[in-house]
């Protein structure tokens, strides 16, 4: 094996990429009717609202390692 | 029931206009079809935009459209952990898939188990990850049959020679133009599913008194079920739910097809570009879900969940639009059926014919083999689903999800450091693979939750997982007494620096040539 200094494990930042996962491994945290929002139970918009907020953080850790690398 | 002539002339226009286009794919960044690189990773040559359809064509298929719903008809919140799962994959495919990208382009992979042949140096071990890739990849494709069957069905057309036709057109144009034609159908069937979802969301909700009463009239509906469904997930189903998402998650990035969409990307960037954009899919998915809700309150009973949707588009929508639905769908079954049996043959090509048969084939005798078994490969899911009955199918999906995870540490692990030894990661293997097989016997394939008995308790959950934990618990235990033995392991093929990507715009413009070596 080639020997080299690069750290090898997760790089901080990335940590930011396991906050969705964790979010949603609990249902007993998000399984819940109320509060209600337009309509749509808590359990429903709450994954919903995950589907941005998984796609904001993921943006965030590929704009924060773009400027490193610049 | 009668053939449905409006429908069938509009599906039938857009399934033609797709041929075209997939015939038209090989002149498409014309290139030579003949080398394995071209044929079965695009040359690795797509940007972020090509990558996001290829992608999106692989995760949100005929069958999501037809079997996510169905579960939510039939089980309610349960059936959302398809949402979790799609909302897991992202940030996890960030971390993964331009570390496997770039090896790959560096070595010419154009497969995991190319990966891991280099990587560890056996051929065992890559044998091993290229037959569960195979084995998991057949079913799925014979899913995206039934996926099909059941628009053909709906619109009146009976018997399997609709199904063949589809089939025997889907398999000309892949053999001569590779992944470039479920690369340029991609754009047409997104195109479409987009135009199909929106409409469907809007006007259906419309139709049936909004969002508001759809979720107040379906939790009474759900609860009068056999089995009892629930609006929202009850406790005893929480294990279950988590392990289904975060295990289908992990296990999506090892399935073939994904493999191959993910390295034809033309850089690192393409690809972590496609997990910040991917979730727009997400949204599509958790929508189309919400179809299940609505079809139980608009009070549809289908002979089989799986006909919900299609009822439900019928029973709302204008015979035209109906149509086109269907070739939406019909066509989301074609473009990961193409890309699934290109991945199989690929995956053919590299760790059965070039390790066993001819050490030195030339990437012209190498597309010639992946070609011809891309034909074989869909023959093979096509009888699958004519002699089988289609509950076989499915069955085998259920095994597949759960085997293609036992490649997990061989792949993902390796991607970061090669702590482990190959002869614990194949023991560890083996031993996933028995232990989620032996589970979903137990299970009689009705499900794949398994309620495991734990000091008096009973924790159900993925028995992907499970296997999963075994698998690991395994192959470090191996690896700590192989090593303290001093068994030796091969030569890496591979280095540190092959694993980073430079930024994008210091490659600019063309890309280096590819070095086709082990």
């Amino acid at each position: 094996m080639a020997n080299s200094n690069r750290p090898r494990g997760l790089h901080p930042r990335e940590l930011l990429l396991l906050i969705p996962v964790i979010a949603l491994v609990f249902p007993s945290f998000y399984a819940r009717r109320d509060p209600m929002l337009l309509g749509f139970p808590f359990f429903y918009w709450y994954q919903f609202a995950w589907v941005l907020g998984g796609a904001v953080l993921t943006g965030v850790v590929f704009l924060l390692r773009r400027r490193e690398h610049r | 029931m009668p053939i449905h002539t409006v429908e069938l002339s509009v599906f039938i226009f857009f399934f033609l206009l797709v041929t075209v286009v997939g015939f038209f794919a090989s002149r498409w960044r014309r290139a030579d079809l003949n080398h394995l690189d071209e044929w079965g990773v695009g040359g690795r040559s797509f940007g972020t935009l090509i990558t996001w359809f290829l992608i999106g064509g692989d995760l949100y298929t005929a069958y999501t459209v037809i079997a996510v719903p169905a579960l939510v008809f039939g089980a309610g919140a349960m059936g959302f952990f398809a949402l979790a799962y799609t909302i897991l994959i992202y940030p996890l495919g960030f971390l993964i898939l331009p570390r496997l990208w770039a090896v790959s382009r560096k070595h010419g992979y154009v497969t995991a188990a190319d990966f891991v042949r280099g990587r560890y140096g056996s051929h065992w071990l890559a044998l091993a990850v290229a037959m569960t890739g195979i084995l998991a990849t057949m079913p799925y494709i014979a899913l995206q049959l039934i996926g099909m069957n059941v628009v053909l069905a709906q619109m009146g057309l009976k018997g399997d020679w609709p199904l063949l036709v589809a089939f025997l057109i889907l398999a000309l144009y892949t053999y001569s133009s590779g992944l470039r034609a479920p690369a340029l159908i991609a754009l047409v069937k997104d195109a479409m599913i987009y135009v199909m979802v929106i409409v469907v969301v809007v006007y259906i909700p419309y139709r049936l008194g909004g969002y508001s009463h759809i979720f107040a009239a379906a939790g009474p509906l759900l609860a009068a079920k056999h089995p009892p469904g629930t609006l929202v997930l009850p406790k005893a189903a929480y294990s279950a739910y988590s392990s289904l998402a975060l295990g289908s998650a992990l296990a999506l990035f090892m399935y073939p097809h994904s493999v191959t969409a993910v390295l034809a990307a033309k850089s690192g960037d393409a690809i972590r570009r496609n997990q910040v954009l991917l979730p727009a899919y997400s949204l599509l998915l958790g929508l189309i879900a919400l179809m299940g809700l609505m079809a139980l309150v608009a009070g549809l009973h289908p002979a089989t969940a799986n006909m919900a949707i299609p009822l439900l588009i019928e029973w709302a929508l204008p015979p035209w639009f109906a149509g086109f639905c269907f070739a939406a769908i019909a066509i989301g079954a074609l473009v990961p059926a193409a890309i699934m049996s290109i991945a199989a043959a690929n995956l053919f090509t590299r760790s059965f014919y070039r390790e066993y048969f001819r050490k030195d084939a030339t990437p012209q005798q190498e597309s010639r083999v992946a070609k011809l078994v891309s034909l074989v490969v869909k023959l093979g899911a096509l009888a699958f689903i004519i002699f089988l009955p289609q509950q076989y199918a499915i069955n085998l999906q259920l095994f597949g999800g759960a085997w293609i995870l036992q490649t997990f540490p061989a792949i993902v692990f390796g991607l970061w450091r090669r702590r482990f030894h190959h002869i614990a990661l194949l023991a560890g293997w083996a031993a996933g693979m028995i232990a989620s097989t032996g589970m979903e016997l137990s299970l009689h394939l009705k499900g794949s939750t398994y309620p495991l008995h734990f000091f008096g308790q009973v924790y159900p959950a993925y028995s992907a997982c499970y296997a999963l934990a075994l698998n690991l618990f395994v192959t470090i235990v191996l690896t700590l007494i192989l090593d303290a033995a001093g068994v030796q392991r091969h030569l890496d093929a591979t280095s540190d620096d092959d694993y980073e990507d430079r930024i994008e715009s210091s490659i600019s413009g063309n890309p280096e040539p590819i070095t086709a070596e082990f």
